[in-house]
């Protein structure tokens, strides 16, 4: 074992976690607020096709990302405007959400694959990344704003009762949330890969997804996992490398499994999945009743 | 210009506007999807030809309607059970998966097997695959009280690998030059076509029977009473004295047989033997014929058909008119936006004044 590899190894998970601590952390917000949105990966994917070909096209970075934040604003606002307006099943329109972001993306990007783009510098995104866990984790637990949006989430009817805005803070959670994503989907398409093919966010959306219970709804366990999580991938590629025995599905199916074993060790407690899991999670708002 | 929106809930229940909104939001999916069309620089005509009619205007394209709803229909039927009861097994890929896993294996087991058992054998064991993988889930909501749709929308995943591993690793087809598949099932393990030469097979009647049951069992038992009780409040039936748990499990095996059937089917019919991919999507697409369907098992066997076109309508889109088969998708995806919009107004008047 050398020195160089080791690091080699690190940097990989570095630049491979990211994305899963974007659309991780945005999620982890929605789903304070009391909204579950199994969108991420329909976001991530037309977040990814949007900052491509607005890369293609224009050749400007800024454009590039902007457009694709403004795309995960536009389908989370959609999703937002569903579940929190028109009170739909947060877990059929999640999903409907993901289908159609699948096919978008892929109809949008059908001109683009394989069409060779300089990358941006992941690195600045893996700043950006950890700084983001440091001030989500800030917002909720010190700031009375982040006390709003986690009482929405607890028990939506008494937020109501002490007069905040249940719907205006689900939205702005459920947008924040969308953007994360975009943004998750921009590194891989701009940054990770960087190029452009269908269905490339390869199920990190469901990771993501699976990550935020894993974490028990806390930010910095949340990055922690997400690491975790990265790390298992790479080191399954390396040991089938060096020649280690062990199916490699073993490895993908890890966190998955991990994510149940938690679910179950939290849930099997009263107590503990109050303490976890916010209680208002895909209960809709019917604020006429 | 400023609209003030008053909501009223709907004290008389319209059934009218309950069977409608599917209809009214597929008008709205034909609509937006011609839109796309031309922004796509496509003729909308034409391309809506290509994709909704010309896929079947022949006995061939009938026939793979019918390949593509069977599954569809079967898996929405089954999940019609855990819907109606509140509860969401979003799981069916994975148990289609499991279905194809388990069935599948029985055919490969006995790969030189001529015996007219070999197929009921396959068919028992898929369903039984397909139900063992959803009371998973079932367990561990009855005894840990954890969340059942993340429980089984990871369990797709844990299943997805576990098709993986077998088809690279064990049951890797020795003469398959090293593909990630395996040998194809022998002739017994085949699932009978209904023409020749087609590929429609006899998973049609399947479904046909299971909706005819899914029917009785809605309309005249008192399972069916009691899955509609405590869907409409879990309060009433907790009073009523039911147990809540024994229908949590089995509205889940029911579903998950149901999705294990339809997997081994797939297999056993128009694939013939397990790889990767053997499912495009299906069971989560089957959640949007189930709600399309309105839960009713005939507004299911229609809905199936209506979404098994844009599968077809997909392919041939990507045929002739070079856009991607994805284009499907989004078809399903607006379909569901719609309906679930459109259901509003099941629940809602709304006045602008």
């Amino acid at each position: 074992m050398n020195i160089d590899l080791v690091i080699g190894i690190l940097n990989i998970v570095l630049i491979s976690t990211t994305p899963l601590v974007f659309a991780g952390i945005g999620e982890l917000v929605t789903e304070k607020s009391g909204v579950l949105n199994l969108g991420l990966e329909g976001l991530m994917l037309v977040g990814a096709v949007t900052g491509f070909i607005t890369l293609v096209l224009t050749g400007n970075y800024f454009y590039s990302l902007f457009l694709s934040i403004i795309s995960g604003v536009i389908l989370s606002g959609l999703f937002a405007f569903l579940v929190l307006n028109l009170m739909t099943n947060q877990i059929a329109t999640g999903l409907a959400l993901t289908i159609f972001g699948i096919g978008l993306s892929a109809m949008l990007g059908k001109k683009f694959g394989g069409t060779p783009i300089d990358g941006l510098n992941p690195y600045y995104f893996i700043v950006i990344s950890f700084l983001l866990v440091f001030f989500v984790a800030y917002f909720l637990s010190k700031t009375k704003t982040g006390l709003i949006v986690r009482a929405v989430g607890e028990n939506h009817n008494s937020a109501y009762a002490l007069g905040y805005n249940v719907i205006k803070t689900r939205y702005l959670t459920i947008i924040f949330g969308g953007v994360m994503s975009s943004l998750a989907g921009y590194y891989i398409s701009i940054c990770y890969a960087p190029m452009w093919q269908e269905g490339m966010t390869a199920g990190r959306g469901w990771i993501a997804l699976a990550l935020v219970v894993f974490a028990t709804w806390k930010p910095w366990r949340l990055l922690v996992g997400a690491y975790i999580f990265g790390g298992v991938a790479i080191m399954q590629m390396n040991l089938q490398a060096i020649g280690v025995k062990l199916p490699g599905q073993f490895f993908n199916m890890m966190p998955y499994l991990a994510t149940i074993i938690v679910l179950v060790f939290i849930s099997s407690n009263k107590l503990r999945l109050k303490l976890s899991a916010p209680s208002s999670l895909n209960i809709p708002f019917e604020k006429n009743q | 210009m400023v609209f003030l929106i008053r909501l009223q809930l709907r004290e008389d229940y319209s059934n009218l506007i309950f069977y409608l909104s599917p209809l009214v939001a597929v008008a709205l999916t034909l609509f937006f999807g011609s839109f796309i069309f031309f922004i796509l620089d496509l003729s909308p005509i034409e391309s809506f030809k290509i994709f909704f009619i010309s896929p079947i205007s022949n006995t061939y394209g009938i026939s793979e309607l019918f390949v593509k709803a069977t599954p569809l229909a079967i898996i929405a039927l089954g999940l019609s059970y855990c819907f109606k009861n509140n509860i969401y097994n979003i799981g069916a890929e994975g148990q289609l998966t499991m279905g194809a896993i388990f069935g599948g294996g029985i055919g490969l087991l006995f790969n030189d097997s001529t015996s007219v058992f070999l197929l009921p054998l396959m068919i028992f064991f898929g369903a039984i695959g397909g139900a063992f993988w959803a009371t998973i889930p079932a367990i561990l909501k009855t005894k840990f009280n954890t969340n059942e749709i993340l429980t089984s929308l990871m369990l797709t995943y844990v299943a997805l690998f576990i098709l993986d591993y077998f088809v690279v690793g064990p049951w890797k087809d020795p003469a398959g030059y090293g593909l990630p598949k395996s040998m194809p099932f022998p002739d017994a393990g085949r699932l009978p076509v209904l023409i020749d030469g087609l590929r429609v097979h006899i998973g049609v009647y399947f479904a046909l029977i299971i909706c005819l049951i899914t029917y009785i069992i809605y309309s005249k038992t008192l399972f069916g009473f009691k899955l509609k009780v405590t869907g409409f409040s879990s309060k009433a039936s907790q009073y009523a004295g039911f147990k809540y748990k024994n229908l949590i499990f089995y509205t889940f095996i029911i579903s998950g047989a149901c999705a294990g059937l339809a997997g081994l089917f797939e297999v056993s019919g128009p694939i013939g033997l397990l790889y990767r991919d053997i499912s495009p999507n299906y069971g989560f697409t089957a959640i949007i014929v189930a709600f399309l369907g309105r839960l009713n098992p005939f507004g299911i066997i229609l809905s199936s058909l209506l979404i098994a076109l844009t599968y077809l309508g997909a392919e041939d889109a990507q045929l002739f008119l070079k856009i991607p088969s994805a284009v499907g998708f989004v078809f399903q995806g607006l379909v569901l936006f719609f309906l679930l919009g459109t259901d509003f107004l099941n629940k809602y008047k709304v006045f602008i004044k």
